[in-house]
């Protein structure tokens, strides 16, 4: 088969790789394309027709079609490579990528493959809910596919099980279209949604929600018939003699996302057990050489303004990597312990300032986030309040790095 | 009497309480933008949203286009706003940007499409209609 030779080769058109893609141009790499299995890029934003996208960016409040459509057209003028109803579907770590086209198989050999695959929701195989198999059970971002890109309503009464950002944006649009919400139900005792969508999605509309709830069972022989609720304790397990049922046709899954690394693994990229991402530098580059991963495909974003920023940043070191300038070596762990949900960049060289991303793991009110080398405080920011629900972005200076040992990251 | 409220403007989701006697608003606090104040006063004389939704599109390449609303609307008008906004139907080309609305039941927002949807091509169309006879 004819191998064909490309600077970048980017795995995936959404935001993530449509920014990296006008950063490579803009720093003068031309010999670029966009990989991208659906009909169209702009990725999960095409379906995100609710507003709140771009506030950061563009200052002002757009849908997520509206927030795409800026880079699809600046791609376009810029001429960039992109082909479309292409699934790569091998990639190794020499960076040769297979993609399944209509025009049959295409092998690239690339200098620089950039991961921006996204992520895919975990289903109810995942959470494992147990009773009977019936039509009706859907995650939310299949739900919100069907409403809003293939005109097919779902159901008539909805329990939603989980508050992660899909469900509660769910609950408004199921609403709004005239379905019935009964319940969100979710298993921790705080929500995993943003503060500001449990208020709009579910307040504005009297929707209920239950903390420390979870779905104990499933009723319905074709169709979903009716869900058993349960409270449960503070480890998670449902407490006898508190079974409410709920009737309902549709049962809605917002239960998580998982970056989508199907492919990295193949070309031996080392996964973070706790991101489910690639393990990266200060550079977004992976432990393979030349393989770089941003956006959700590497830790999963609250806003796109963040993953159009971090693709740029990605964009910019991969341009280094091709013209051959050698950057600086990352060699100082960034670790955390359990007060921390994840961390990004897991290495950082310390000869430059860096971006830190990070969760927390629980909710809490007048924290700090305190980065240590040894004994020593390097780094501490103050919070009027820390939630999982929000990915926090942290600048570390290089004046601040005081060795090359190991930084610790915590919840002080 | 103290009142709490959740900024819904931007994603920092500004905790607030707001102080207030009878009509009158006698303190805001929590608030880390001037646009958090804006937003409690807002909602306690108006309380406005944004609403998005989508249109049929009528020989598109996909069955919809995205729309929604330019300027928040009254919070008690969400449900007309809907009904009105359903019963348009648009027929392929369509913009982002095109107005498909102007000034929705003289509430001072327009229905604006968000998503650019192009004339679904010949062949596909044939190809459904074998289907479907
Ligand atoms: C329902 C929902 C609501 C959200 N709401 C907001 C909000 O209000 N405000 C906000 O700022 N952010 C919001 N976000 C977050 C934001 O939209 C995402 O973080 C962002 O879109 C992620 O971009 P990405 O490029 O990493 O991934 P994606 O947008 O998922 O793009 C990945 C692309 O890769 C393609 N792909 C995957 N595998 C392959 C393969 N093997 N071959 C070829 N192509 C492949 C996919 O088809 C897809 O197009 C929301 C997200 C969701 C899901």
């Amino acid at each position: 088969m004819n191998i064909i030779k490309k600077d970048a080769v980017i795995l995936g058109g959404g935001p993530a790789g449509l920014a990296a893609a006008l950063k490579l141009k803009e720093k003068g790499i031309d010999n670029i394309i966009i990989l991208e299995r659906e009909k169209k890029t702009g990725g999960i934003l095409r379906q995100c027709i609710h507003d709140g996208f771009g506030i950061v960016r563009f200052k002002e409040a757009l849908s997520g079609p509206e927030y795409a459509d800026r880079f699809v057209q600046e791609v376009q003028r810029q001429n960039i490579e992109v082909q479309t109803e292409a699934t790569v579907i091998g990639l190794t770590n020499d960076k040769i990528v297979t993609a399944a086209t209509k025009e049959g198989l295409k092998k690239y050999q690339a200098k620089v493959v950039i991961l921006t695959m996204g992520c895919r929701e975990r289903t109810r195989g995942a959470i494992s809910i147990p009773g009977t198999r019936p039509a009706g059970v859907y995650t939310a971002g299949v739900a919100q596919s069907y409403i809003n890109l293939k005109n097919i309503m779902i159901g008539k009464k909805v329990v939603i099980l989980g508050s992660g950002d899909i469900g509660l944006i769910m609950a408004r649009r199921l609403t709004l279209e005239g379905a019935e919400v009964l319940a969100v139900i979710e298993k921790q005792p705080y929500p995993s949604g943003l503060p500001r969508n449990i208020e709009q999605c579910l307040n504005d509309y009297n929707i209920p929600l239950y903390l420390s709830h979870t779905v104990t069972n499933i009723q319905g022989k074709e169709r979903l018939e009716s869900v058993t609720v349960s409270k449960v304790d503070e480890k998670g397990q449902a407490i006898e003699g508190t079974e409410k049922e709920y009737n309902c046709d549709t049962l809605i899954l917002s239960v998580g996302l998982i970056p989508e690394n199907e492919l990295s693994l193949q070309a031996g990229v080392e996964l973070h057990p706790r991101t489910k991402g690639p393990i990266v530098d200060e550079n977004l580059q992976t432990n393979v050489e030349g393989i770089y991963a941003a956006g959700n495909v590497l830790h999963v974003h609250d806003l796109v303004d963040f993953v159009s920023i971090e693709g740029e940043k990605l964009a910019e070191s991969a341009a280094k990597y091709i013209k051959g300038e050698k950057g600086y070596e990352s060699i100082i762990p960034v670790t955390t312990d359990h007060t921390i949900n994840n961390v990004v960049p897991q290495k950082i060289s310390g000869e430059q300032d860096v971006e830190i991303s990070l969760r927390v793991s629980k909710p809490s009110k007048d924290g700090q986030i305190i980065m240590q080398q040894g004994n020593k405080v390097i780094m501490m920011k103050k919070f009027k309040k820390l939630n999982p629900a929000e990915m926090i972005h942290i600048k570390l200076k290089k004046e601040e790095i005081q060795s090359k040992e190991e930084i610790k990251v915590v919840v002080g | 009497m103290k009142r709490e409220f959740t900024c819904i403007v931007c994603p920092n989701s500004c905790e607030l309480v707001a102080e207030i006697e009878g009509k009158e608003i006698k303190s805001i606090e929590g608030a880390l933008c001037k646009r958090g104040d804006e937003y409690v006063v807002q909602e306690i004389k108006d309380p406005k949203r944004t609403i998005a939704t989508s249109v049929k599109v009528i020989d598109g390449e996909i069955p919809l286009a995205s729309v929604r609303t330019t300027k928040p609307i009254p919070k008690d008008k969400i449900f007309e706003v809907m009904e009105e906004i359903k019963k348009v139907k648009v027929q392929a080309p369509v913009q982002i940007n095109q107005v498909i609305i102007e000034n929705v039941l003289n509430l001072g927002s327009d229905i604006i499409i968000t998503k650019s949807v192009g004339i679904q091509k010949c062949i596909e169309r044939v190809n459904k209609e074998v289907v479907a006879s």
